[in-house]
């Protein structure tokens, strides 16, 4: 005889009471309270294992560490950076954490993609958006978290805090994490057949994005045609906005136009992952 | 429960080309039926079930599941079922208990009765101990377990479990059974309308032992469709399996041949394989029959159906050609390399 036919002759045994049967609520959906539902499941990881928002910042501190100093000795006092090198540098490392952080995030899909744990979403009666714009709002969290401990490591070594200026900052870069977070998870969905598609496209947008944004060294000295090229990239905008908030600067047109270029990243990019999360149907 | 009108589903896989994953399945569960979908893989059972659970459109017919168009209303028919798919349901970062609270506050539940509820759950399925672990550190039985769990969080009348014990070893999959069957029980005692189980599986003894009643995929269209006694009595009947001395072979073969109740005959080699509706009453004409033309039989051996024996008396193929068969065989030798 087999197990399991051993199993069946003896009856399953009823020690254990019968679990009660729960109501639930029909059918009727909110938005609203389904996008709560999935960010609160998103941000739990980070919250369960907050070094994970520390490893995050793995790439950015090593460009502080590594590269500011010679941002210092070949730029320091020049034209394009201005007199404090860390002031103009310091901005620009917070929209590349950003930048890395929400950019991959969709390999976090991914791996639900590839576990079942996301087919079991789509089984389950929630709005297909709420599954993309929960993931999407979650990125806010790690970009503050990891924005304030770069500030807070940087001011011993005489980085100038503005308070209302950066609380400013890190909203703007919440709202531009939103953005690429979303279309890091349509890239996922759209490549789902083939996932080593998703860090290829990934690492060729990233590295143009973040160069041709004035991000570590300034766009002034380059020539002219990088200068328009960068004058369509939405980062170029934020970083620029960055620096002169965290200067104090709050209601300058550069900072009006950062907000111009994260809301439309935002906006762009939400409705690109809601139209492809809608639209992925196996 | 369900109700299914031929029931269609075409891949695109390329210019002008079509893979035809469903062709034309039509369907109907009652309340309180535990069926198995049985099938090789490649059949269509899983694209059946991703119909069935709204994951995939149909590419024509109907399914109506739990009262409601699969089609028309899919967010009724998601509420109405629980589905345990053949991945892991569970987020592997999470940790397992709140998975399974998150899972009943997605189907409505306040965040105190999915706690409640989820506690429960943990409970009945053995997983109280592991419950504050991160998924990815579960073994692979919990991880099964918890998909349970998760499929059940709603109390559904209708529970679809996809190749449920897949990769699981024997002890799991009993276990996981075990568990299954335990709050189908539960449920039908407190009074619950009865839960609906479709599953499907590749492993013949599971959808045997497990299910009231079993339908048989293959090529996308149903070919047989009823329960697991039925199809062995009705469509494979006994084997009689024979070993007899070289040159006697073609003499007993037409020996079996004319004896009362058999249905076909095969040779390989010295071994006569005879299947016959009644297998201990067919053999001891035969034997007297070949004493009386003096041949020389070593063994004989009788053997009652197994749901492969049904399979290949349907398709010419044997499921377990295909199918990783794990399970100890116990009821019946049906391989001529264990009469040998």
């Amino acid at each position: 005889m087999n197990t399991l036919d051993t199993t069946l002759a003896s009856p399953p045994s009823t020690s254990g009471t019968a679990p009660a049967v729960p109501t639930t609520a029909g059918p009727r959906r909110s938005f609203a309270r389904d996008t709560a539902i999935v960010l609160a499941r998103e941000l739990r990881p980070v919250l369960h294992d907050p070094f994970s928002v520390v490893f995050g910042l793995v790439q950015p501190l090593f460009f502080l560490a590594l590269f500011g100093p010679l941002l210092v000795g070949s730029m320091g006092g020049s034209g394009g950076i201005g007199g404090d090198v860390w002031q103009w540098f310091v901005p620009s490392i917070l929209v590349m954490t950003t930048l890395f952080g929400t950019s991959t995030t969709g390999s976090n899909l991914q791996l639900d993609l590839q576990t079942g744990s996301h087919e079991r979403m789509l089984v389950a009666p929630l709005t297909r958006s709420s599954l993309l714009v929960g993931r999407a709002l979650k990125e806010m969290v790690p970009i503050v978290a990891q924005s304030v401990i770069v500030v807070l490591v940087m001011i011993p070594f005489g980085f100038e805090l503005h308070v209302a200026g950066a609380a400013l900052g890190l909203a703007l870069l919440a709202v531009l994490g939103v953005g690429i977070g979303s279309l890091s998870y349509a890239l996922a969905l759209a490549v789902r057949k083939q996932e080593w598609m998703f860090w290829m496209v990934q690492q060729t947008l990233l590295f143009p994005a973040m160069l041709l944004s004035g991000m570590l060294l300034p766009l002034e000295t380059g020539p002219r045609w990088m200068q328009v090229v960068a004058d369509v990239n939405p980062l170029k905008y934020v970083v620029d906005a960055e620096r002169a908030l965290f200067a104090g600067e709050l209601g300058t047109s550069t900072v009006a136009w950062g907000w111009v270029a994260a809301a439309v990243t935002a906006a762009v990019g939400l409705a690109v992952g809601i139209r492809t999360m809608v639209r992925t149907t196996d | 429960m369900i109700r299914t009108r031929g029931l269609t589903k075409d891949f695109v896989t390329g210019k002008n080309q079509a893979v035809h994953a469903v062709r034309g399945i039509t369907l109907d569960v009652e309340p309180g039926e535990l069926v198995a979908v049985l099938g090789p893989n490649g059949a269509g059972k899983t694209t059946t079930l991703r119909m069935l659970t709204t994951l995939i459109a149909p590419t024509s017919g109907t399914a109506e599941v739990a009262g409601y168009d699969v089609l028309a209303s899919p967010a009724q028919v998601r509420h109405a079922i629980g589905y345990v798919g053949q991945g892991n349901a569970a987020g592997h970062v999470q940790r397992a208990r709140d998975e399974v609270v998150t899972q009943g506050v997605v189907y409505g539940l306040d965040r105190q009765a999915a706690r409640r509820r989820a506690d429960e759950l943990l409970d009945a399925l053995d997983l109280v101990e592991p419950a504050g672990r991160k998924v990815s550190d579960l073994s692979g039985g919990q991880r099964r377990r918890l998909d349970v769990a998760m499929g059940l969080v709603h109390a559904p009348a209708l529970l679809f479990l996809d190749e449920p014990s897949t990769g699981l070893d024997p002890h799991n999959r009993a276990n996981l059974w075990e568990h299954i069957l335990r709050m189908r029980a539960d449920r039908a005692a407190s009074g619950a309308a009865p839960m609906t189980i479709v599953l499907t599986t590749h492993y013949l003894d599971e959808a045997d032992a497990m299910a009231e009643r079993v339908v048989v995929v293959d090529h996308g269209e149903v070919i047989a469709d009823d329960t697991a006694e039925n199809l062995k009595a009705g469509l494979a009947g006994d084997r009689v399996v024979a070993r007899v001395a070289e040159p006697d072979v073609a003499r007993f073969a037409e020996l079996a041949t004319n004896s009362p109740g058999t249905r076909a005959v095969r040779v390989t080699g010295n071994v006569v394989d005879v299947r016959t509706t009644d297998g201990p009453a067919a053999v001891p004409g035969l034997l007297r029959a070949a004493e009386a033309d003096g041949l020389s039989v070593a063994t004989v051996a009788i053997h009652r159906p197994t749901l492969d024996d049904v399979f290949l008396a349907l398709t010419g193929r044997s499921l377990r050609e295909n199918a990783i068969q794990t399970f100890p065989d116990g009821q019946t030798v049906s391989t001529g390399k264990a009469a040998a």
